[in-house]
């Protein structure tokens, strides 16, 4: 594991705790962010994303834990003595200041006197030289979001913190600038540690996500091994859509695992089950599933039948199909619109099929409706 | 997930022409206006404009005689030249007075915008509830407080501070003291009222961006209350400056401003003079006052 890798310039969160009150907004969390890397915090309102990021930066202090910077303890440092800056939710660009004297604050606060030509440098960098002597209330949301950025991107922190920095931007604009702060990245090669709620946005961003519910850290990982093989129900539901059905597992056999899903036989991989024995609940992907014709052979698909259609939603690219199961519950279908692919309508009764390979198995114990409607943007 | 309300600025500003509807309501906007310039039409330029006439007049008339108008400019010239020590005091006791209410009322003022929390109200009542009682009995009580035998004159030379036979009342300190209490709260509201309004977020960012808790203060707290700083100086000199009920109950004849002298003035009939000394104080206010607004460079934030 690259853990064991002399340790860089990595950002450590050991055993990091922070109550308000009787309140715990962050929960032993242990954490480590490899210098360099683009670094998703995901999760819904008041999961302690945020509480997380601020004590990064300073602006809290942990109740208890250790915040380390390579091999620098910075658990007590004040804010203005960490190699750290910040990007903030509503940008907090100073308002009686020019978008330049904006920029240039945090060099001249460590001393540095000439400054003009860096600060134009990273202006241009952010595409906004030519409104150097405006105010930040002249300029436009998404061009004081890129202020926001200069501000902390010319002092070369060590880590950027990110507080959903799009989150007041119409959707075309946030697009524009995920696509955008990839590139300064990958450009300035400096550790970024992106906080949101908008799980398109950590997976489209972040090489890394670490999914936060209830000041925890659900699971953690590339965006395609947790959208692939989600570890909780909460992960399951936040991160895309699944179909969770409840299953009890009846055995094993080889590498798979033997299930009864309300009176049909499925199998799942072992590799990719949270749990082997007793209930269980088995997760789909909905664009994983096909629908066919009653009574077509299995082909060593996994088969539910008995669906009928209660609802189907055409979005361009695909087909969205509600199907009502025999046990009541409604799964979801995506359907690519290829032209070859059978289009149905509501009432028509169908099978749901999909590849074993693809199911996951998550313990039951687990609400299947955590994370299941994150908050509207 | 924190509290999204209070955002900066909005983004976009209308920098161009007012759209049309607004100019046809131009009619209504002056009518608006009538009931104020009225007041002030009566209230404020009618007796200007007589002061400077009556500080024109021949100072050989008296009220039995009436008073011709000779256009008689030697008026101010007599005025400053008999008036220039009351004319500095006035100024000196002011400005030392308003200092006294900025070092005094802007740590109140940052205390109940940022540190009050659920006190915040009491402590703005506190502020203006001494307005409930009348200025004269509080600027009397002051009088008694500073008296010869009172606690604080017996404390002060107990401890060796004041001499044995050293006195507060009757001093410039005690006329300087009066005149802070009585405007103290003029500068702690507009300076309350600018830094209620500053984005808390705004010293986390100064911090964020190195800015020690002392220059987050000065580059951004001191600069964007600034408005309040200069509205609440404003309040408290330009009054101070023309007040004389401090240096009449607190004062002796040694510390007398040039309010005394032109109620002194108005009581003997002395009338050209003592408007000439009136319209002395008001331009040299004026003056000092534009002077100030600009340097502040707030003219754009006021």
């Amino acid at each position: 594991m690259p853990e064991m890798a002399p340790v860089r310039a990595d950002l450590q969160l050991r055993g990091v705790v922070k109550r308000f009150g009787a309140f715990t907004a962050v929960d032993e969390l242990d954490l480590t962010v490899p210098e360099g890397s683009f670094f998703a915090l995901l999760g819904p309102s008041g999961c302690g994303k945020t509480t997380t990021l601020r004590m990064v930066a300073g602006l809290e202090e942990p109740t208890a834990g250790s915040i380390l910077l390579g091999e620098q303890d910075i658990t007590d440092l004040k804010p203005y003595r960490r190699p750290v800056n910040t990007v903030f939710q509503s940008y907090a660009l100073f308002p009686h200041m020019s978008v330049a004297d904006n920029v240039a604050f945090g060099l001249k606060r460590r001393g540095r006197k000439k400054v003009d030509a860096e600060v134009s440098a990273m202006l241009d960098l952010v595409e906004l030289g030519h409104l150097a002597g405006r105010k930040p209330a002249q300029l436009s949301g998404g061009q004081q979001q890129r202020v926001a950025l200069a501000r902390a991107l010319i002092n070369q922190p060590r880590v950027l913190l990110l507080d959903e920095p799009l989150g007041a931007l119409d959707l075309k604009l946030r697009r524009a600038m995920q696509i955008e702060l990839k590139r300064i990245q990958t450009e300035v090669g400096l550790t970024f540690v992106h906080v949101t709620h908008d799980q398109e946005e950590a997976m489209t961003m972040a090489d890394t996500v670490a999914v936060m519910n209830n000041g925890r850290i659900e699971q953690l990982g590339a965006p395609e091994e947790l959208y692939d093989l989600p570890a909780t129900t909460f992960v399951a539901n936040f991160l895309g859509q699944s179909n969770l059905v409840g299953a009890t597992v009846s055995g094993m056999s080889g590498n798979d695992l033997l299930l009864d899903v309300h009176g049909s036989r499925l199998v799942a991989p072992v590799a990719r089950a949270g749990v082997k024995d007793g209930r269980a609940w088995i997760g789909i992907r909905p664009e994983k599933v096909f629908l066919t014709l009653p009574g077509e052979p299995s082909d060593g698909d996994s088969v539910l039948t008995g669906g009928v259609v209660t609802d189907v939603s055409f979005v361009g690219v695909s087909t969205q199909y509600l199907v009502r199961m025999p046990w009541e519950q409604e799964l979801t279908v995506f359907e690519q619109n290829h032209t070859s692919v059978r289009r149905f309508v509501p009432g028509d009764q169908v099978d749901l099929r999909w590849r074993p390979e693809h199911t996951f198995t998550l313990d039951a114990a687990q609400d299947a409706t955590a994370g299941a409607e994150p908050e509207d943007e | 997930m924190s509290a999204a309300g209070g955002h900066l600025p909005p983004a976009e500003v209308p920098l161009d022409a007012p759209p049309p509807e607004q100019r046809r309501s131009g009619r209504t906007g002056y009518l608006l206006l009538l009931p104020g310039s009225v007041w002030l039409g009566l209230f404020f330029l009618v007796p200007a404009v007589t002061l400077v006439a009556t500080s024109l007049y021949d100072p050989a008339g008296s009220l039995q005689t009436g008073y011709a108008m000779t256009g008689h400019v030697a008026n101010y010239l007599d005025a400053i030249g008999d008036y220039r020590e009351q004319i500095v005091r006035s100024l000196v006791y002011a400005l030392l007075a308003t200092g006294a209410c900025v070092l005094l009322g802007y740590p109140l003022a940052y205390a109940i915008a940022f540190k009050a929390g659920r006190w915040k109200n009491l402590m703005l009542v506190a502020v203006i509830a001494p307005f409930f009682t009348s200025f004269l009995v509080r600027t009397l009580s002051w009088k008694y407080l500073l008296g010869d035998h009172q606690w604080i004159v017996d404390g002060l030379q107990t401890v060796h501070l004041l001499s044995e036979d050293g006195r507060l009342l009757n001093t410039p300190l005690a006329v300087i003291t009066g005149l802070t209490y009585n405007f103290l709260p003029f500068t702690v509201l507009p300076l309350y009222a600018s830094l209620e309004k500053i984005d808390h977020r705004l010293i986390e960012a100064a911090q964020d961006l190195y800015a020690s808790p002392f220059t987050a203060f000065r580059q951004v707290t001191l600069k964007l209350s600034m408005p309040g700083l200069v509205a609440g100086t404003l309040l408290t000199f330009i009054p101070a400056a023309g007040d004389y009920i401090n240096a009449e109950l607190l004062g002796s004849p040694n510390t007398r401003m040039l309010g005394n002298e032109i109620e002194g003035l108005f009581a003997a009939g002395d009338y050209p003079i003592a408007s000439a000394l009136s319209v002395v104080l008001m331009v040299g206010i004026v003056v000092m006052v534009a002077g100030y607004v600009r340097k502040a460079g707030t003219e754009e934030l006021l």
